[in-house]
């Protein structure tokens, strides 16, 4: 379960988020939809930790990101923007590395790792050096790596940035698993077919405000028959017949 | 504090830049193995040169040889070489500026007669002074024809009834009180520098990689949603590039030993004290520093950029801890108590002092060991809250 209240940020004179709230629920994959450089990327941030809100707060599970960043850090799995892995290492210890930093004991992070690479039909890989990998490849490393302390929710920043369909497919499974597994999921686009077909909820973000949110059906009515519309006419509420 | 995050970033680190040949060459293979062999071969050079330059004739070019036939045999029976040339004077400094003869020697016409008439008969004497590797030569041949002058000149008082001894008045007898080792130092003085780049060297690729390398990769985003307290991972980060730096410290020294133990430098009058015992305290000597070189390093990169950013600054940044070392050179410094709270310079003056052959000042050693650790821990700190900054992700 993730909450945002009244989460402000901004970078010297641009104001990136401006008063953004929302709930993700645990069962449920939630899209946060919007334009390039509406807030989606800064918001994310302040949710798993890395940027610190000027004002307002977040709560994973009930816990704030602000008073206890540790705790809030161990219930979240975080997919960010570019999804760098260490090339030098191997998928495996790729994952373990991280399976370490939360505190995993040998036997149980190997374990763990063993049964994500399984999962995410790593195996051909496995055990190769990160150096070479394509982006799919590069992709799943990193998204084993954001599962295995068995995060209760999975953050993911532009997941399929830059990946082929098959590998969109595959993370497509994924997180539907993961949905279906009870977990909270919240991802962040910018491509709206992505959004439709795998979304329970939606947050639409422009000019780093939420100007709607809720079931794609909700947002549909508010706007048009096809999300795009819906969309467009969000984000331009003036140009609206 | 619990240290399992360190424990795990500095395992992480380690492994990783195991399989980094760029983070090897630097640790295992520059520094260690290139400095080494360089001052080495240097050492050997100038040895060899000056066994060269004390046995070796020198070859002296004579212009008008036929107008100093006395002087000429003098110099051939005292280890010259002498040439016949004939040249005008404009034709003798070209020869000498292209280093076609090194040393020319013109006899003027009046020569003979001067000489006969008990005038100061002159000589020329051309060579290039920016050649260094001639000076000796230049100083042998000139000393030669004073020599000469000075038998000449006894001759002269015998035939006219006075003791040749008392026109000399004064006789200067030289002392050279530098000792075989303290002489090395002159030789091995570049060698405390090499120490102590090449041990920051050996960190130096991992520092970069740790921390603007890792931001560049886009790694250190979901480095830094871990449960560790970003502090920690920058600890982790430092005591592995302060790792690659004591393998290379140690390599270093050894090689060294090694290395000197191959030249021959008895024949300069020289010992290298560079036995097991000083090769470890001068590595102890050094030690202190890595963690000071460690945090250092990092931190700087810790502002760039990216990868290629930190490198520029580095190369530039690597160099400057070594000043005051420069200075020392300059300076003539000695160790004194002050000095020993200088990191880089503590460690040199002391290092100079183990090349010696001289006893290390307990105090000094302690007060360099002590300040240098504590700098070090400080900056450690304030890589750490560098790195709770929000800028860092850039």
């Amino acid at each position: 379960m993730l909450e945002a209240r009244g989460l402000y940020k901004s970078f010297g004179k641009i104001d990136a988020v401006r008063g953004v709230s929302f709930s993700a629920r645990d069962g449920q994959i939630t899209g946060l939809l919007g334009p390039n450089g509406a807030g989606k990327s800064t918001t994310l941030r302040m949710l798993y930790t890395v940027l610190k809100p000027d004002q307002g707060d977040a709560f994973i599970d009930g816990g704030s990101v602000t008073s206890d960043p540790l705790g809030a850090r161990r219930a979240i799995g975080v997919l960010s923007h570019g999804a760098g892995v260490y090339n030098h290492l191997t998928a495996r210890e790729n994952i373990a590395y991280f399976g370490e930093l939360h505190g995993l004991s040998r036997a149980d992070r190997d374990a763990r790792a063993a049964e994500l690479i399984e999962l995410l039909e790593m195996q051909p890989f496995a055990d190769r050096l990160a150096k070479g990998f394509s982006q799919g490849q590069k992709l799943k490393t990193a998204l084993a790596r954001a599962l295995v302390h068995k995060p209760k929710n999975v953050l993911l920043d532009e997941p399929t940035n830059g990946l082929d369909v098959m590998a969109v497919r595959g993370l497509r499974q994924l997180l539907v698993q993961l949905r279906d597994a009870g977990h909270c999921v919240l991802f962040s686009s910018h491509v709206m077919q992505e959004v439709e077909q795998l979304c329970d909820e939606v947050v639409v973000i422009a000019r780093g405000q939420v100007v709607a949110a809720g079931t794609l059906d909700t947002i549909r009515a508010r706007g048009g028959e096809r999300l795009e519309d819906a969309f467009v006419a969000l984000l331009e509420p003036e140009a609206k017949p | 504090m619990r240290p399992r995050g360190i424990w795990a970033v500095f395992r992480k680190e380690f492994r990783e830049n195991l399989r980094d040949r760029r983070t090897l060459l630097s640790a295992l293979v520059f520094g260690p193995v290139l400095g080494p062999v360089l001052v080495a071969v240097l050492v050997q050079f100038s040895i060899s040169h000056a066994e060269e330059q004390s046995d070796e004739n020198i070859a002296v070019a004579v212009m008008h040889a036929d107008r100093a036939p006395n002087l000429l045999a003098y110099l051939t029976a005292h280890g010259a070489d002498i040439v016949n040339v004939t040249l005008d004077e404009a034709g003798a400094r070209q020869a000498v500026a292209s280093q076609t003869h090194k040393i020319i020697l013109d006899i003027p016409a009046d020569f003979g007669a001067r000489l006969q008439e008990g005038q100061p008969a002159p000589v020329v004497l051309y060579s290039d002074g920016s050649r260094g590797f001639d000076r000796r030569g230049v100083g042998r041949v000139r000393a030669l024809v004073s020599q000469y002058g000075i038998e000449i000149a006894q001759l002269r008082f015998l035939a006219a009834g006075i003791d040749p001894i008392s026109v000399l008045p004064i006789s200067v007898q030289e002392i050279d009180v530098s000792t075989p080792s303290s002489r090395s130092v002159l030789v091995l003085n570049m060698m405390t520098y090499l120490v102590l780049l090449s041990m920051l060297f050996g960190g130096l690729y991992l520092a970069i990689d740790a921390t603007a390398g890792e931001r560049e990769r886009g790694s250190l985003e979901v480095l830094l949603t871990s449960p560790v307290p970003r502090e920690h991972l920058i600890y982790g980060k430092i005591l592995a590039a302060a790792a690659y730096m004591f393998i290379s410290l140690v390599l270093t020294v050894t090689m060294f030993a090694i290395a000197m133990s191959f030249v021959g430098l008895e024949k300069l009058g020289i010992t290298a004290n560079l036995g097991p015992a000083a090769a470890s305290t001068l590595a102890a000597c050094c030690v202190p520093l890595i963690l000071f070189g460690a945090s250092y390093l990092s931190i700087v990169s810790g502002f760039a950029k990216s990868y290629r950013e930190a490198q520029t600054y580095l190369g530039l940044v690597i160099t400057v801890p070594t000043l005051p070392l420069m200075f020392a050179g300059m300076l003539g410094l000695q160790a004194k108590l002050p000095l020993m709270f200088v990191p880089f310079l503590s460690q040199h003056l002391l290092m100079t002092t183990v090349v010696r052959a001289e006893p290390i000042e307990p105090l000094f050693f302690t007060v360099s060991v002590v300040s240098t650790l504590v700098y070090g821990v400080v900056l450690m700190f304030v890589a750490g809250r560098l790195y709770r900054r929000e800028g860092l992700l850039g």
